[in-house]
């Protein structure tokens, strides 16, 4: 069982530190917390497809519509589990929804990884607006009306918790795979796929892979959403949903995993952290403040904030500079 | 005639209205050090795009120990012992080193996804030996000091190198190595030849190279095959070839008003 050692001291910390948010922070700042949490698992399974495998995904929030419109049926339909073990049949429904999620990116893969580069950025997103119009005509999903009355966990400190498990799973999940002769090929596919193809990796099958497994955590994204807002409708996952999740990941470093942490926290925290902002100076300059920062970062570290290395890796160059 | 190991039966490869290659054929026998030669455009390097699979032959077929690799695809015939060298260096410039050396390793792991997530013994276990596989390969080639830097660091012959080493981490049967020696000095060719001298007796492998430098080609290759505008004007040993005069006349041209 070593391979649960690392994950559950990461569970335990987070959940420690949600022990701490839950007294020190207010209602407003939790749920920014908990949507920041969302933005994570969102920017760091894009990560896998944009940043570490190179191809140019434009639909990712289909994917996660998929699993929190799952998550949000199963919830008010389906009694699997006592309700003294509800975590769990939550857990149970967000793994549906990323199957669910897995599933459909295996379907809009298979076809369209064969082709390169822009081709498949406007296949994806021609999938997330398929999925997203697809929802607004399905009446026993409310339709436009939205979905409403989901359940949730109540409590912040559960939802936080919650929240936590799938963070560590999808970045043990991910941290792993790269770290394998699988992460291996997905880089090389980046670098050179007549050369990765020369060396015996079917980089096909390679891009379906970095593709299924992304879009499974968008998925489980998506269900989180659903419990922590306890209300869904088409328009929360547009088209600006998936571009926001690839400025997450241009910003943090194309193929960094915790660039993308980074940079999700910032990119959801930065607006609303500008809001006091609007009453000091009576004009809602928080978008223009945002996109220069954009510009800013982009103008004086193109290759995102962290690149393409890992904090591990600044931390060890940092050490060794100062040694 | 069991050790033939790679056979071109009548390839050819047509662009269009353009014959790139025309019903080429050759074998190339098991541990034989083979050269393909021919003047610019010859389609030298579109034999190689056909034999590894980057081009179907329009029409003919290529034969690694008698079984048909038409329709495989290049990660395929990687799989069955062809691998290769290209003449710009496309190495996985972002990566280092040691990397470029684990990916050509792919096709030999055998754990599963689920089996890097539980980091099962047999995951470690193979990570590990491919490791150490591969640093055993980088040492061999003297490039084992700077393993963790970042491939595209490299001065232009190790790269050169490190694409042999890379071909070489494959275990493949075949290696075939387009223009190994293309923008080296003197030194480092000659230095070169003994690297390649080298690989086909330790690792018992079959070489078959594109080469300009005549002096390389004729100095280890044993036998020598010549194309020209895409149809092949001379087969033999290095004597012989050069003793050609159809050789002479397609790199020089023909001596007119005499």
């Amino acid at each position: 069982m070593k391979f649960l050692k690392a994950p559950l001291l990461a569970i335990i910390a987070l959940a420690a530190l949600g022990l701490i948010f839950n007294f020190g922070l207010n209602a407003y700042f939790q749920l920014i917390l908990l949507f920041a949490a969302v933005n994570c698992l969102m920017s760091m399974s894009l990560n896998l497809v944009n940043g570490y495998t190179g191809q140019f995904s434009l639909g990712h929030a289909g994917f996660m519509a998929l699993g929190a419109y799952f998550s949000a049926y199963a919830n008010t339909h389906w009694d699997l589990l006592p309700e003294s073990v509800q975590a769990v049949e939550y857990f149970i429904y967000a793994l549906g929804g990323g199957l669910l999620a897995a599933f459909a990116g295996l379907l809009v893969g298979l076809p369209s990884l064969r082709l390169k580069g822009d081709y498949l950025a406007i296949v994806t997103l021609g999938f997330g607006e398929i999925i997203r119009v697809a929802l607004l005509n399905m009446d026993f999903l409310g339709g436009p009306r939205g979905y409403s009355g989901i359940p949730g966990f109540g409590s912040f400190l559960f939802s936080f918790i919650f929240a936590s498990v799938w963070l560590v799973i999808c970045f043990f999940t991910i941290w792993r795979v790269m770290h394998s002769t699988y992460g291996r090929g997905f880089l090389s596919v980046r670098e050179d796929e007549i050369a990765a193809e020369a060396m015996g990796i079917n980089t096909t099958s390679m891009k379906v892979r970095a593709f299924v497994l992304s879009s499974f955590f968008a998925g489980v994204a998506g269900s989180l959403f659903a419990h922590f807002t306890n209300f869904i409708n088409p328009s929360s996952f547009t088209f600006l949903q998936s571009v926001n999740a690839v400025i997450m990941v241009v910003l943090g470093g194309m193929g960094s995993m915790t660039g993308s942490i980074v940079a999700a926290i910032f990119i959801t925290v930065l607006p609303e952290a500008l809001r006091p902002l609007q009453d000091l100076t009576g004009v809602d300059l928080r978008m223009v403040i945002y996109s220069l920062s954009l510009i800013l970062v982009m103008i004086l570290r193109p290759q995102g904030l962290f690149g393409d290395l890992e904090l591990s890796d600044m931390w060890r160059k940092y050490v060794r500079r100062s040694s | 005639m069991s050790d033939v190991l790679l056979e071109a039966k009548n390839i050819t490869m047509q662009f269009g209205g353009l014959k790139a290659v025309d019903s080429l054929a050759f074998q190339v026998k098991q541990g034989q050090l083979a050269g393909l030669i021919g003047p610019n455009g010859a389609g030298k390097t579109t034999v190689f795009n056909m034999l590894t699979g980057v081009y179907q032959p329009t029409s003919g077929a290529v034969f690694l120990e008698g079984q048909s690799l038409q329709g495989l695809k290049p990660y395929e015939i990687s799989h069955r012992g062809v691998t290769r060298t290209f003449q710009n260096i496309r190495l996985f410039k972002g990566l280092t080193v040691l990397d470029n050396v684990l990916i050509a390793g792919h096709q030999h792991m055998r754990y599963g996804l689920f089996a890097a997530l539980l980091q099962t013994p047999h995951f470690l276990q193979s990570e590990k030996d491919l490791h150490d596989k591969a640093m055993e390969l980088l040492k061999i080639f003297h490039l084992d000091t700077k393993a963790h830097e970042p491939s595209c660091s490299l001065p232009y012959g190790e790269q050169r190198k490190l694409e042999i080493v890379r071909a070489l981490a494959t275990d493949p049967k075949i290696i075939l190595l387009d223009e190994p020696a293309a923008g080296m000095n003197h030194s480092e060719t000659h230095h070169l030849m003994e690297t390649i001298a080298k690989i086909r007796d330790q690792f018992k492998l079959t070489v078959l190279l594109i080469e300009h430098d005549m002096k390389l080609v004729m100095g280890i290759c044993e036998n020598i095959i010549v194309l020209d505008h895409g149809i092949k004007i001379e087969e033999g040993t290095p004597q012989k070839v050069q003793g050609s005069q159809k050789v002479i006349e397609a790199y020089l041209g023909v001596e007119e008003g005499l």
